[in-house]
């Protein structure tokens, strides 16, 4: 054999190892989401939009209590996080630029996305929920807002800094403060951008648990009561799927397919809507 | 005027997150004392852990988190390198646009469903291939590998196409076969990105509580194999932490959260700063 055909009998081997890796990683990929779809498909029915959550063993069993708790605790985690991430972003990319501090924060923030929400959860336990004396709504939005913070400040920092400056210096030429360069042209500039950052952190607080479990903690009826615990689709698809009652884990299974289609569709609209705002 | 309050509230928000982050060390120290000060280093090197006794020793858990992180490690390094050579250089563009978007979406499914899926379909498998519960280190090694595979396929294969497409193109010239360029030029040039990345990919794992809490068994036990049930840092959290009754029993568990934040920071922030900042500046 000619090292030639060595070398080619080599490249032929790894690249069939490398192409079945990837065919061994998708398989799994794939059999993890035909088994949600499968039972998700299988276990979703109307009334689980209509009913709460019941004892085993009721035909009138749902997750009402769940998609609205769920839906109470990212919404107010949004309001909190994505204000307070985008003024953060807004003061990096503006103010700060390559300061010291503004690369100190940056740094920080991004380990920050990577930290065990777990710890989070054990934080705002301390913080909020030993004082208050009791688990509450409160709790559990703080949770998600400081997970999504982090995440929000990095896509607004950067999508900011894609705005080329020279917008900047024909509005200030103009006589405008820099608040208003800031508020009327540089978001008018990265709206798409911004909007995008905004859609991926609500999708990753969305599929939070571990935080939740001991701030929100859970409940099984309705409530709308923000001082109270509160029933989220994550801890209560943990919960029913480790309760050993059939139903349970059935009604486990639908709020897991529910929940991976909310959190896919906001992946797929993020991504559309910058791809949208690139070919513009 | 309002430009100095929008400036100040800008400036305050981002101060916010240094303030986040101190006061999250600080409450959790303050609240571990208590467990320091009674067990001193046996918090962890000790593996009694018995809330009844007020004995507290995290070395399991702590062992439980290593253990079960570097399973899944050896497990997905290769295949995540694999994934990433194959969408990076292998597959079509077409193929590739598919796949590179699937590996993302799949990196953003939620974890607790990588372990209700690994409590109902894959340690029946285990268990029928080992015998035993099917719960323990290796089926937390396992789906904790399937959940961070997305992520550590997607970031690898973002560091291997940092490669300029002229330093592949002379390689070629040269006469070398796809592998050469690839053993030879991209995985030289984009190495500290893709070690970085792969770290940055370990640094998640560590601190993954959802995917493995269904399928490590929760005993605080040192495992002797890797069937044993056992449990990890997050594991006893995410069990433990509503249970707690005792001042002694919180202190002790707000001890293994600073534990892992301690751990899971430093492992994230060699990754970035060591690695992945270097691989910025050679860009």
């Amino acid at each position: 054999m000619t090292a030639t055909q060595k070398r080619i009998i080599i490249n032929r081997i790894a690249l069939g190892f490398s192409t079945l890796s990837a065919i061994i990683a998708l398989a799994f990929l794939f059999w993890i989401l035909g088994v949600l779809v499968m039972k998700g498909i299988h276990s979703i029915s109307w009334n689980i939009f209509v009913f709460e959550g019941s004892p085993p063993g009721y035909e009138e069993s749902g997750l009402k209590h769940a998609l609205v708790g769920q839906l109470i605790l990212v919404g107010l985690a949004t309001l909190i996080g994505v204000p307070l991430g985008i003024m953060a972003g807004t003061y990096l990319s503006e103010y700060g630029k390559n300061s010291k501090l503004a690369h100190t924060i940056r740094d920080i923030s991004d380990i920050m996305m990577s930290a065990p929400s777990i710890v989070i959860g054990a934080f705002v336990y301390a913080i909020v929920v030993m004082p208050m004396g009791h688990f509450s709504a409160w709790a559990g939005a703080i949770a998600l807002a400081i997970i999504m913070i982090p995440i929000i400040l990095r896509t607004t920092d950067d999508m900011l800094q894609l705005v080329p400056g020279t917008l900047r210096e024909a509005a200030f030429a103009l006589g405008a403060p820099k608040y208003k360069v800031i508020m009327n042209v540089v978001y008018r500039g990265a709206k798409a951008g911004i909007l995008t950052g905004v859609l991926l952190g609500i999708a990753r607080v969305g599929g939070e648990t571990a935080p939740l479990l001991f701030t929100s903690f859970n409940d099984n009826f309705f409530t709308t009561d923000l001082n109270e615990a509160m029933p989220s689709l994550t801890v209560t698809m943990f919960n029913y799927a480790i309760s050993p009652y059939d139903d349970w884990q059935q009604l486990g299974w639908a709020a897991a397919f529910i929940l991976s289609m909310f959190i896919l569709g906001l992946n797929i609209v993020g991504r559309l809507i910058l791809l949208a705002g690139k070919r513009k | 005027m309002i430009d100095k309050i929008f400036l100040n509230m800008t400036r305050t928000s981002a101060l916010l997150i240094l303030f986040i982050v101190a006061w999250i060390f600080v409450v959790l120290f303050n609240h571990s004392t208590e467990a320091m000060q009674t067990f001193g280093f046996d918090f962890i090197t000790k593996d009694e852990w018995a809330p009844n006794l007020e004995k507290f020793g995290a070395y399991a858990a702590i062992f439980g988190s290593v253990a079960s992180t570097f399973l899944a490690m050896l497990l997905a390094i290769p295949v995540a390198i694999g994934v990433a050579i194959f969408l990076s250089e292998i597959a079509h563009d077409r193929i590739k646009g598919f796949f590179g978007v699937s590996v993302e979406l799949l990196a953003a499914i939620p974890s607790v469903i990588y372990g209700m899926w690994g409590l109902f379909f894959f340690v029946p498998i285990l268990r029928d291939i080992f015998g035993g519960m099917g719960i323990g280190l290796l089926a937390a090694g396992i789906v904790l590998a399937i959940m961070i595979l997305p992520f550590m396929a997607a970031v690898t294969r973002d560091a291997m196409n940092t490669t300029p497409d002229i330093l592949k193109e002379s390689a070629y010239a040269l006469g070398g076969t796809q592998w050469d360029v690839i053993k030879d030029v991209i995985i030289p040039y984009a190495k500290a990105g893709i070690i970085g990345s792969l770290i940055l990919a370990l640094g998640r794992a560590i601190g993954e509580t959802m995917a493995v809490t269904f399928v490590m068994g929760n005993v605080h036990h040192t495992p002797s194999s890797i069937m044993d049930p056992t449990t990890s840092i997050p594991v006893t959290l995410a069990n433990e932490f509503t249970e707690a009754d005792s001042s002694l029993y919180f202190s002790s568990l707000f001890g293994l959260a600073l534990t892992l934040l301690i751990m899971s920071f430093v492992v994230i922030a060699v990754a970035k700063f060591y690695f992945l900042r270097k691989g910025r500046k050679e860009q």
